[in-house]
C-alpha cells in the first residue's frame, strides 16, 4: 500500500519535472532563435537608421546611437543627385527584364524539344546537356571575357546579357514540368490541326505556369545582384548595374565619408528585391529549395 | 488504293524527318547559346592556360608548356589567396552548417512564430552580397570618428577596439567569415528545415512510446535520416566558399591584393581585368587549379558519405 502512494507521488514529481524541462528548452530554444533573427535584421534596421540621419548628425556620434529622434530624407535626395543611382537603377532594369525574357523564349523553347518533340540523337543531347550543369562559371568567364572583348561589345547591353541568357537547369526543370502534361492533350491538338509552336504557346505554358513563375523570380533575382560579370565587362559609368554603382559610390562616390548617403543607395537598391520577395514568399523559397545556390 | 497509301507513307517518312529538323530548330537558341558561352569556352580555357606569354593585344604566343601553372604557384600572391580560401572553407563549411541546424532544429521544434521566423531567416538570400556587405563594413569599421558599433559593443564588454577592415589579419579574417555565414544561411537553413518537416512521425513516435531521450532521439533519428541532406549541404558548402569572391570585395574594396585578403576567384578576376589584368593564361591556369582542388575535395566528400550517409 505504502509503496503504491511512493509511486503515485513519485509520478507527479516526475511529470512536475518533465513539465520545468520543458519549459527550459522551449526558452532556450526561443532565447537561440531571437538571437539568429536579430543578428539577420540588425544590419538591415541600422542601413535605414543610417540612411536617414544627417550627415552632420551622423559624423558627430562618437559612439553610435540606436535611434535618431530627428529622421531626414536629405540622403536620399542625394544619392540620386550625387551619383548616377538612377542610372545604375535603370540599367539593372533593362538588364533584368531583356535577360529573363530572353531566357524564357530559349529554355521554353529548348524544353519543348526535349519533352514534346521525337527526334534522333534526343536522349544523348539532354544527356549532354545535363552535364554541362557541372560546369562552373568562373572557369568559362576567361574565355567569355576575352570573346565578347575581342567582339568589342564592351561597355554594351549585348555583351552583358548574351552570355546569360541560357540556364541548363530551369531547361530540366521545365522539360520535367511539360511531362508532366498527358499527351492526349497533345494528340487532340494535333487532331484538330493545330502546330505544334501554337500547343507549346496556348495549352503547355499556361499549364507550366507556376514552374514559369518560380524560374522567372530565381533570375530576376540572380540577374538584380550579378556582380563578377558586369565588373569585368563595363568600365564606364554609363552602363554599371546596382552592384557596381554601390562599390562605385563605395571608393569614389560622396567623397567617400559621407555614409548616410551610401546607405540610402544600399536602402534603394536592396528594396525592390525585399518587396519581390515578401508578396512571393513561398514561390521564393519552394523555388530556391528545388535548385537555387548561392555561397 | 495502294498508291494512296504508298503516298501517305512516302508523306509519314517526310512529316518524320520534317519534325525531326523542327526539333533541332527550337533547339537551336539554346545549343547556339551554350555552345558559344559554355563549350567554347571551356575547351578555350585549357587551351589558355598551356600557352606561354600569350599576348591578348597580339594573339601571339611564345610556345606551349606548363609555365603557366609554375608562375601561378610561385606568386606570393596566389599562395596568400590560397591560404585565405582554405581558411575561409575550414571555418565557414562546418560552422554554418553547424549553426544552421540548431536553427533548423529549433524552428521545427516550436509552433508559434516558425512562419515569420522562416521569413526573417530567408532575408539575406535575396539582398545584394555587395550592398549589404557595405552596412557590415560600416558596422565593424573604425574610422577617425567613430570605432563603429561593434567596437561599441566589445568595448562594453571590456575589451579594446579593433579596426576589422583595415586592422589586422585575424580580425579581418573574422568579419569575412562572420559575413560568409551570413550570407549562406538561408539556403542551409531551408534545406533542413525542410528536410526535418519530411521525417516521418511515427518514428518520433514509436520512440516516445520507448521512453527514449531526445538528445537519443535526435542523434539516432533525426540526424540518420537527414543526413543525406547534411551532407548535401556540406559538398555544395565546400564548393560555394572555394568560390567566394563578392563577400570579400564588399567588405574590402576591390584591391584584394592589398588587403591581404584576396581569394582564388579573386586572383582569377585580378589576373583577367583591373590594374593587374591582361594575363589570361594565367588566370586560365589558376582557375583550372581552383577546380582541381574542388573536384578533389567534392570526390573526397562522396567517398566518405558513401560510409557515412544513411540512404
Amino acid at each position: 500500500m505504502e509503496n503504491k502512494l511512493d509511486a503515485k507521488t513519485d509520478y507527479g514529481k516526475i511529470e512536475k519535472k518533465a513539465a520545468v524541462r520543458k519549459r527550459v528548452v522551449s526558452t532556450v530554444t526561443y532565447l537561440f532563435l531571437s538571437l539568429w533573427a536579430i543578428v539577420v535584421l540588425f544590419p538591415f534596421y541600422w542601413m535605414v537608421l543610417t540612411s536617414v540621419k544627417s550627415y552632420g548628425a551622423y559624423n558627430a556620434e562618437y559612439i553610435p546611437k540606436f535611434f535618431t529622434l530627428s529622421p531626414t530624407g536629405q540622403n536620399y535626395v542625394d544619392a540620386f543627385s550625387a551619383v548616377p543611382l538612377g542610372r545604375y537603377l535603370l540599367n539593372t532594369t533593362i538588364f533584368t527584364v531583356v535577360t529573363t525574357a530572353l531566357m524564357l523564349i530559349v529554355i521554353t523553347l529548348a524544353a519543348f524539344a526535349f519533352a514534346r518533340l521525337e527526334f534522333r540523337g534526343r536522349n544523348i543531347v539532354f544527356v549532354l546537356f545535363l552535364s554541362l550543369m557541372m560546369i562552373p562559371n568562373e572557369l568559362v568567364i576567361i574565355t567569355n571575357f576575352v570573346t565578347v572583348t575581342e567582339l568589342n561589345m564592351r561597355n554594351t547591353f549585348s555583351g552583358l546579357i548574351l552570355p546569360s541568357v541560357t540556364s541548363v537547369f530551369y531547361i530540366y526543370l521545365l522539360k520535367e514540368n511539360f511531362e508532366q502534361i498527358p499527351d492526349s492533350l497533345y494528340y487532340a491538338a494535333k487532331v484538330d490541326g493545330t502546330s505544334d509552336l501554337k500547343y507549346l504557346l496556348k495549352v503547355m505554358v499556361p499549364i507550366s505556369k507556376p514552374t514559369l513563375i518560380t524560374i522567372t523570380i530565381l533570375k530576376v533575382i540572380e540577374c538584380w545582384n550579378s556582380y563578377v560579370w558586369p565588373r569585368l565587362i563595363t568600365d564606364d559609368e554609363n552602363y554599371y548595374l546596382v552592384s557596381n554603382g554601390i562599390q562605385e559610390i563605395r571608393e569614389n562616390g560622396f567623397g567617400r565619408e559621407n555614409i548616410p548617403a551610401m546607405m540610402a543607395a544600399v536602402v534603394v537598391i536592396s528594396t525592390p528585391l525585399i518587396i519581390l520577395f515578401l508578396i512571393f514568399r513561398k514561390k521564393i523559397m519552394a523555388g530556391v529549395s528545388r535548385g537555387g545556390m548561392k555561397g | 488504293m495502294k498508291q494512296n497509301r504508298e503516298n501517305s507513307a512516302s508523306k509519314h517518312k517526310s512529316e518524320k524527318k520534317y519534325g525531326s529538323l523542327k526539333a533541332w530548330l527550337y533547339l537551336l537558341p539554346a545549343l547556339l547559346f551554350l555552345g558559344v558561352f559554355m563549350v567554347y569556352p571551356l575547351v578555350d580555357v585549357f587551351i589558355y592556360s598551356f600557352e606561354e606569354g600569350y599576348n591578348s593585344a597580339s594573339q601571339t604566343y611564345f610556345g606551349t608548356g606548363l609555365y603557366n601553372y609554375s608562375y601561378v604557384l610561385h606568386d606570393p600572391y596566389f599562395l596568400q589567396a590560397v591560404k585565405n580560401t582554405f581558411i575561409l572553407v575550414i571555418i565557414t563549411v562546418p560552422l554554418s552548417t553547424g549553426i544552421a541546424l540548431l536553427i533548423s532544429v529549433g524552428l521545427h521544434s516550436i509552433t508559434p512564430l516558425r512562419n515569420f521566423l522562416q521569413t526573417v531567416y530567408f532575408l539575406p538570400y535575396v539582398t545584394n552580397t555587395l550592398a549589404i556587405g557595405l552596412v557590415f563594413m560600416i558596422l565593424f569599421k573604425k574610422t577617425a570618428y567613430s570605432d563603429g558599433l561593434i567596437n561599441l559593443l566589445i568595448n562594453w564588454f571590456g575589451g579594446s577596439s579593433v579596426d576589422f577592415i583595415d586592422g589586422p589579419y585575424w580580425a579581418k579574417m573574422f568579419v569575412l567569415c562572420f559575413y560568409t555565414i551570413w550570407v549562406v544561411m538561408p539556403f542551409k537553413i531551408l534545406i533542413l528545415t525542410g528536410a526535418l518537416a519530411s521525417v516521418n512521425q511515427q518514428y518520433y513516435n514509436a520512440a516516445r512510446v520507448d521512453g527514449t531521450s531526445r538528445l537519443r532521439t535526435f542523434l539516432r533519428i533525426t540526424l540518420p535520416m537527414i543526413s543525406p541532406m547534411i551532407f548535401y549541404l556540406i559538398i555544395t558548402g565546400f564548393i560555394g566558399a572555394f568560390k567566394a569572391y563578392s563577400d570579400a570585395v564588399a567588405l574590402f574594396g576591390t584591391d584584394l591584393n592589398a588587403a591581404g585578403m584576396n581569394t582564388i576567384v579573386g586572383y582569377v578576376y585580378d589576373m583577367l581585368y583591373g590594374d593587374s589584368g591582361g594575363y589570361p593564361s594565367y588566370a586560365s591556369a589558376a582557375a583550372i587549379l581552383l577546380f582541381t582542388i574542388v573536384l578533389t575535395i567534392t570526390c573526397i566528400n562522396l567517398l566518405v558519405s558513401r560510409k557515412k550517409v544513411h540512404y
